[in-house]
């Protein structure tokens, strides 16, 4: 564990969840949901949980993202908050 | 709605960040979690009863086996159900949209990009799964990153040309087969004598091999189930949902 | 600044669930909905992982000298392996202390894969009601219930 390493990943994942959740836009708002899951998977992997970022890697900010991004796709794109 | 929902958050929030001063200081060795006998015995022990350098996996496809097999049942069965839901719909049965434009005719260069990595993904996924003893990987890890080679194939060359190499029938079998192989060692452990998912007992059946043995063998025995279930399901949901439930089209 | 670094962590774990639940109940869209169970999760995950974290300790993958210990020069590595656990005794000693504490990382990466599987049976369900309504914001959706009875 590197504390300052975690502070910064810390305070971006806040911001990129909030981000996530005001965009207007629901691929956009996919999208940043990708990167909160690789600032995710940063952090574990310097919390030395490297198995549980291995794992977040390949399905948080991949399998996930893709089907968020078909669902979208396939509905609308619009959100209204 | 927006008041109410604030006002819960925050009431929830002030009891935690309240509770929170009761928690261990971070990352202390000391704390009741990290010092406990379990903990100390699965690092100190495995490498004798196991001989997996990677605790996780050990603790994962061994000490914890039961748990991990319903996990996977979990996952085959969250896959029935997409397909349950989204199949069986009236859009199932809808007729293709037309393409908007001329940006939806697949393009040659992703196409042989795609052609190039994907057995590159595919061999590294498989050493993934293999190596997941002496390294971070697994089951999980490397099914994942099977199904997302289907997936990059359907991105690229479109839903069709992968549902030719992994069609919608051959990944419910696939998904079953592995929950079958991992349910199947656990029964087989219980019919040589021993108890559900004991690894022990195998080392009567594998050739030439000690109890310490059998142990190692069979967590990757197990572990090939879970990559057969997960890369079946994975390219399943995937396959579904940007189809609408067609099978045909999709993004 | 080592007490703040320790509450610190703790206290944006608290803020990420508390996002994540302020989006499930107040966000009108489905998929916003599920982004916010998505970081709810998270968070709890991230809780759970931090919990096995240990000042100054590596990840818990053992070292090849730790399992399989190198014997004397006369003897070849090979030999070990098939008398299985004969070469026990002379383990080299490990401490506890110097390996992140396993057991939560286990039962976390099942919690993640099967996130995905929740998160995608969501989705579908999400497909199924926009094919029905037209439209993923709740408003609507009760509006169209309402008038349809």
């Amino acid at each position: 564990m590197i504390p300052s390493f975690d502070i910064v990943i810390l305070i971006f994942l806040v911001v990129t969840a909030v981000i996530a959740l005001t965009l207007k836009d629901l691929l956009a708002s996919a999208m940043v949901l990708g990167i909160y899951s690789f600032l995710m998977c940063l952090l574990w992997a310097e919390m030395s949980a490297v198995d549980v970022a291995f794992t977040e890697a390949t399905v948080g900010a991949g399998v996930s993202t893709v089907i968020m991004i078909a669902t979208v796709y396939q509905t609308t794109r619009k959100s209204r908050d | 709605m927006k008041l109410f929902a604030l006002i819960t958050v925050i009431i929830t929030g002030a009891l935690l960040l309240y509770a929170s001063k009761d928690f261990p200081a971070w990352g202390d060795p000391l704390s009741p979690a990290n010092n406990s006998e379990l903990s100390r015995h699965y690092i100190t022990e495995t490498r004798v009863e196991t001989e997996v350098p990677n605790i996780v996996t050990a603790v994962l496809a061994d000490y914890r086996g039961y748990d991990t097999m319903f996990e996977t049942v979990v996952i085959f069965v969250a896959g029935l159900g997409i397909l349950a839901v989204l199949r069986q719909s009236p859009s199932a049965g809808e007729p293709l949209p037309v393409p908007r434009d001329r940006f939806q005719e697949r393009d040659m260069i992703t196409i042989m990009t795609c052609r190039l990595t994907v057995p590159l993904i595919q061999l590294f996924a498989l050493y993934v799964l293999a190596h997941g003893h002496y390294s971070p990987g697994g089951g999980f890890q490397g099914g994942v990153m099977f199904g997302a080679s289907f997936i990059l194939i359907a991105l690229t060359g479109g839903l069709s040309e992968a549902l030719k190499r992994l069609s919608e029938q051959r990944a419910i079998f696939l998904a079953a087969l592995g929950v079958l192989i991992y349910a199947g060692t656990g029964l087989l452990c219980m019919f040589l004598g021993k108890n559900f998912l004991d690894y022990h007992i195998l080392s009567q059946w594998l050739p030439d091999t000690t109890a310490v043995k059998a142990r190692y063998h069979a967590m990757l025995i197990v572990e090939i189930g879970v990559a057969f279930t997960v890369t079946a399901i994975m390219f399943t949901i995937y396959a579904t949902l940007s189809s609408k439930g067609r099978m045909r089209g999709g993004l | 600044m080592e007490a703040f670094i320790a509450n610190f962590n703790y206290w944006i774990y608290i803020i990420l669930m508390m996002i994540g639940l302020f989006a499930m109940i107040a966000k009108k869209n489905l998929i916003k909905k599920l982004v916010g169970m998505s970081i709810f999760q998270t968070a709890i995950i991230l809780f759970y992982v931090s919990i096995g974290v240990k000042q100054g300790a590596t990840i818990p993958i053992l070292p090849e000298e730790a399992v399989h210990p190198k014997t004397t020069a006369g003897e070849t590595s090979h030999h070990n392996g098939e008398d299985g656990d004969a070469h026990a005794g002379e383990l080299p000693e490990i401490d506890a202390q110097d390996y992140t504490n396993p057991i939560p990382h286990v039962l976390m990466l099942t919690a993640i894969v099967v996130g995905v599987g929740t998160l995608g049976l969501a989705l579908a369900i999400a497909q199924r009601v926009h094919y029905h309504y037209g439209t993923l914001e709740e408003t609507e959706i009760l509006k169209q219930i309402q008038s349809g009875q």
